[in-house]
């Protein structure tokens, strides 16, 4: 996987622009490091949803907390408009913080448990000193009322005597209150029931829309990032691997990684016989020692060795399709069968 | 190859016509301080050696607590447990712990969630994988370690013998599973539970899970019972689903019946749920209102009248029974099921 390169940025106006980021976490008292994020470009436009999808270890998450700066990246940018986050401290870093808000992936532990609702989602206008006592306090009751909480019974209440899909609209409450430009929402649903979880989507497409938000969507599950995304990025080891608009990417994907998640998938239909498609086996390597040339290589059914010598660049293989991949699937062309990954 | 021949020359059941498992009316309740929550409340089924039940609910549907129930790991103090379930026609509940030490394992066994937490972290997995089998096969140290190497290559698992040598910490996940799977298989079950085996993995690697434990569940013949809360992850893999809500099974058909022809309000509300992968981004999902019903004080009438959008007045107040299997094999409870047309609108890809 690729790889790195920058075909795929916009040339146009972008709410967040990531260049050549790298994000590294020392390993104990080994010296080793792990690359979490090893060298990331992408751009978020004005209004879109970006999906970012991969397997637990891509990097995604990392990639999301180190545009809010919760974690530091080694080296790269993070441009928020036209200010440069990565250098920002203290205060001028502060400032940027009701512009840019973030949801969790455990609603209920991301909400402090002595704390009553009202207050919670009302911190950030406090902080902030946005309007005055009576537009904070209405403030708190529309957006509560907005993300479907019975707001004038839930003020008084704490986040236990709530369900998780409820905490989840309470964090959506609290991220919107500051009118923030962006909202980066790392897993907002995958500790949701079905049922919970279509609302929840639901419920932040209305925010987009009501707020004029712009969203980058972390998740492991493909058919909800589809769902919501407006583009789509695929990543795989701390590294790009292709970034579509959903429907062209999941209709074709380029990238053989990502034809093999999308093939993995299981689906909700008796007719299809699940063992009969094509895949990839075994599984994520060690990020402390990442393959040579293209990360992806090792469970790669077409690598060959120039994949082993080379680090693939994004390209773009069709209109809007980018993909870092020496050999990128052609429209229609499947993964060979997973051989029996069964000795 | 190993356990299962072993175990058929040493077995002591007698092979009988009689379906392998049958559950009649299993009821399992927890006194709580606040109240009395009916996490299993009076679910029936049967199940013949080398068929696949898939069970699927949403959380807090009882689905975990029946397959516990039926394999008697509950806890000692303030259950309820009544009914019956009868395997090869002994009867299970209310046996004693002595008797089901013989069938742990044994004649039935558990692939859990957590492949990190249901390892004994301070244990090689090779003594982890022996201890069953010495314990129920009488065989030799030699003659275990033997076998277990050939059940870890036989989970797909390289370098066996090394493998065998390790601690789980030191194995992905996705190995912790395999060798989890290992352990389940190892002295061939006749049936096989399998509680949420997928919902801790990756993606590719819970495909190539759900492949493993369909491999061996026809190799060796086993009854299976898949529990989760994925309606993909039954669909290829599985003869018959049971929709469980609030502790009872509101549909069971066989599976290809089920999604063709779903009946029941509530399956149709978790399948139209879904997001599905063939569907243009951006498509507006369907949402069941509500939540979950409290297992302590659930509604009157049929448990999911207060989120159906079908429900009358009749549905608050008289819960409807399981119908009885039509030609297809195919049970629900609903007064006013969904008609036959309903499966374009369910939107089953």
């Amino acid at each position: 996987m690729a790889g790195t390169g920058k075909a795929h940025l916009s040339q146009g106006e972008t709410v967040l622009r990531i260049e050549d980021l790298f994000v590294e976490f020392p390993v104990g008292r080994s010296g080793l490091k792990v690359s979490a994020v090893a060298g990331i470009s992408i751009d978020v436009r004005e209004g879109e949803t970006l999906g970012l999808v991969g397997e637990s270890g891509c990097g995604k998450s990392t990639l999301g907390k180190a545009i809010m700066q919760i974690v530091t990246a080694n080296s790269g940018q993070v441009l928020f408009g036209d200010i440069e986050l990565t250098t920002l401290k203290g205060e001028e870093l502060r400032q940027t913080r009701p512009r840019l808000q973030m949801i969790f992936q455990d609603p209920i532990s991301s909400l402090n448990p002595r704390r009553r609702v009202g207050k919670i989602v009302r911190e950030g206008l406090d902080i902030w000193k946005i309007g005055d006592e009576a537009s904070r306090q209405a403030k708190v009751l529309e957006v509560l009322e907005v993300v479907g909480i019975d707001a004038e019974a839930a003020i008084g209440r704490r986040p236990h005597e709530f369900s998780g899909g409820q905490c989840q609209r309470i964090s959506i409450a609290r991220a919107v209150a500051t009118e923030p430009r962006v909202i980066i929402c790392d897993e907002p649903v995958s500790a949701l029931d079905v049922s919970v979880q279509a609302q929840i989507l639901n419920l932040l497409e209305d925010m987009k829309a009501r707020y004029g938000l712009t969203l980058v969507f972390i998740a492991h599950d493909l058919a909800v990032v589809k769902n919501i995304s407006d583009r789509v990025a695929v990543m795989y080891l701390g590294k790009l691997c292709e970034i579509a608009t959903p429907d062209d990417l999941y209709a074709s994907p380029a990238h053989p990684y990502t034809a093999a998640l999308l093939s993995a998938i299981p689906v909700a239909d008796p007719e299809v016989n699940p063992t009969l498609r094509g895949g990839v086996g075994g599984e994520i390597p060690s990020p402390l020692a990442p393959p040579s040339g293209c990360r992806f290589r090792t469970r790669c059914p077409l690598a060959t060795e120039k994949c082993a010598e080379e680090e693939p660049q994004v390209q773009e293989v069709r209109p809007n399709h980018f993909v870092a991949c020496h050999f990128p699937l052609a429209e229609g062309q499947d993964l060979p069968a997973l051989e029996a990954n069964i000795a | 190859m190993s356990a299962a021949s072993i175990k058929e020359s040493s077995a002591t059941t007698p092979a009988s016509e009689a379906p392998l498992l049958v559950v009649n009316d299993l009821k399992t309740y927890f006194k709580t301080d606040r109240g009395l929550v009916r996490a299993v409340d009076g679910v029936s089924f049967t199940l013949e050696r080398g068929r696949t039940l898939g069970v699927v609910g949403e959380s807090g549907s009882g689905k975990t607590v029946l397959s516990r129930s039926i394999m008697g790991l509950l806890p000692k103090r303030d259950v309820e447990r009544s009914g019956s379930v009868k395997f090869e026609g002994v009867e299970l509940v209310g046996a004693d712990t002595s008797l089901m030490v013989e069938y742990w394992g044994d004649q039935m066994a558990m692939v859990f969630q957590d492949p990190m937490t249901s390892l004994n972290p301070v244990m090689r997995v090779g003594k982890q994988i022996t201890e069953g089998l010495r314990q129920h096969l009488d065989i030799s140290k030699d003659h275990a370690n033997q076998t277990a190497l050939a059940l870890l290559s036989s989970v797909g698992i390289p370098e066996p013998e090394r493998r065998l040598r390790q601690y789980p910490h030191e194995m992905s996940g996705g190995m912790r599973q395999r060798v989890m799977i290992a352990i389940a298989i190892a002295c061939g079950p006749k049936l096989l539970f399998a509680d949420e085996p997928t919902t801790a993995l990756d993606v590719t690697v819970q495909a190539q899970i759900l492949d493993l434990l369909q491999t061996q569940q026809r190799d060796r013949y086993m009854a299976m019972i898949l529990v989760t809360h994925d309606l993909g992850v039954v669909a290829g893999r599985t003869d018959e689903i049971a929709v469980m809500y609030a502790g009872k099974v509101v549909e069971k058909a066989p599976t290809k019946v089920l999604f063709s022809n779903l009946r029941h309000p509530y399956t149709e509300a978790l399948l139209s749920s879904i997001p599905k992968i063939s569907d243009p981004s951006h498509t507006r999902l369907k949402t069941i209102g509500g939540r979950p019903p409290n297992l302590i004080n659930p509604p009157s009438g049929c448990k999911f009248s207060p989120r159906c959008a079908y429900a009358t007045d009749k549905c608050r107040t008289e819960e409807p029974p399981l119908s009885a299997p039509d030609s297809d094999g195919h049970q629900f409870s609903c007064w006013f099921p969904v008609e036959l047309s309903a499966k374009q609108t369910a939107g089953v890809r």
